[in-house]
């Protein structure tokens, strides 16, 4: 149990992250705005970034998958890649249905959590 | 992320006025965009209650942020005691995204005699979701009316949000162990088949790639920045390797 003045702490400096981070999306709207139609919005520039970001997600991806926060690493790594497998699975198997796959991937973690 | 709206009205007729663009709006998000949308929130309220946050930062983050992969990022970065400037510029190329969207939407929704300054505040509630409305409604409805039922898809998927989340925070609380387990991996899962689901240009197919390989490896050799390595090394050796493979392919003809 934590102590209460901590948690608030806590509180404050992640209200603060949470800004930060919005700032970090809101100048990207606010700079669309103000460059529509003055930017080609599939120059190269704007194509390398996005491969960036596309990059970015996919290590984040991983790591919440490989070397996850909290309780989810008491779960071995290897139900973690199976469970993943499964969804890959069941999406494609239902021609890349989107919930289906989801529903899958996490329900058959939760049954390897049973398990292990 | 799918634009399924049902059977398709005739948009000229059915908005004939702005508050019945603001109805279309809301009808055509109802559905499946909604219901996907808050769906996809469950994990995020799940993460929440997991790492002992409280619900209200969550709503917060959706009102601030609007933009579910990022909100993850932050919450996990945060979790992971990342520096703010780590996570200021993870989520700033994770969201790059937004600006190209902008741009491409924006002509759409400038008309004379609507005001221009607004459009600033309406460019905060972008989201994938009312994006492929918009654009794909959008020009075969009167230029004034386009607004409105950009609102009106908004004001049906920030409540699914809150609610998805909501869900996700609550059921965490009340499952075994095991199913919070499941509940907290709808995060990841959801993003990788998402991102799946548009692979075909090869630029794109190789950042996956190489970011999923580079992020664990760069992540033992340093937590803070190997995020933001991986992006950056993997994202820009895929634009390049993309580069040479087309120019190869023009040269082939």
């Amino acid at each position: 149990m934590r102590e209460t003045s901590a948690v608030a702490e806590a509180s404050t400096s992640l209200v603060i992250v949470i800004l930060v981070g919005a700032l970090a999306t809101y100048m990207w709207r606010a700079l669309g705005v103000a460059l529509s139609g003055r930017i080609d919005p599939d120059g190269p520039v704007v194509r390398w970034v996005a491969c960036v970001a596309y990059a970015v997600l996919a290590a984040l991806i991983a790591r919440m998958i490989l070397l996850p926060v909290g309780s989810l690493a008491d779960v071995p790594v290897t139900s973690r890649l199976l469970a993943a497998g499964i969804a890959l699975g069941a999406f494609y198997l239902t021609r890349r249905h989107l919930p289906l796959g989801v529903a899958a991937g996490g329900g058959a973690l939760t049954l390897l959590s049973y398990w292990t | 992320m799918t634009a399924e709206a049902g059977s398709p009205p005739d948009y000229a007729r059915a908005c004939a006025s702005r508050r019945a663009a603001f109805v279309a709006g809301m009808r055509d998000s109802i559905g499946s965009p909604a219901l996907v949308l808050g769906a996809s929130f469950v994990g995020f309220g799940s993460l929440l209650y997991e790492l002992d946050i409280g619900l209200w930062l969550g709503y917060l983050s959706i009102v601030t942020t609007w933009a579910l992969p990022a909100q993850v990022a932050t919450v996990e970065m945060f979790a992971r005691g990342a520096p703010l400037v780590a996570v200021f510029v993870a989520v700033a190329l994770i969201n790059f995204r937004f600006l190209p969207m902008t741009v491409a939407m924006l002509p759409l929704l400038r008309q004379p005699g609507q005001r221009a300054r607004r459009l600033y505040l309406l460019a905060h509630f972008i989201a994938v979701t009312t994006w492929v409305l918009v654009m794909l409604r959008g020009p075969e409805m009167p230029p004034e009316q386009r607004r409105p039922y950009f609102w009106g898809g908004v004001a049906m998927v920030i409540p699914a949000a809150l609610a998805g989340t909501t869900i996700g925070y609550v059921a965490a609380g009340a499952v075994p162990p095991q199913v919070t387990h499941g509940l907290i991996f709808l995060n990841p899962v959801f993003f990788m088949l998402v991102l799946l689901v548009d692979l075909r240009q090869r630029a794109r197919a190789y950042s996956l790639l190489l970011g999923a390989a580079l992020g664990p490896l760069l992540h033992d050799l340093t937590p803070t920045w190997g995020l933001l390595m991986a992006g950056l090394i993997g994202g820009t050796a895929a634009f390049l390797a993309d580069r040479v493979l087309s120019a190869r392919d023009v040269r082939r003809g």
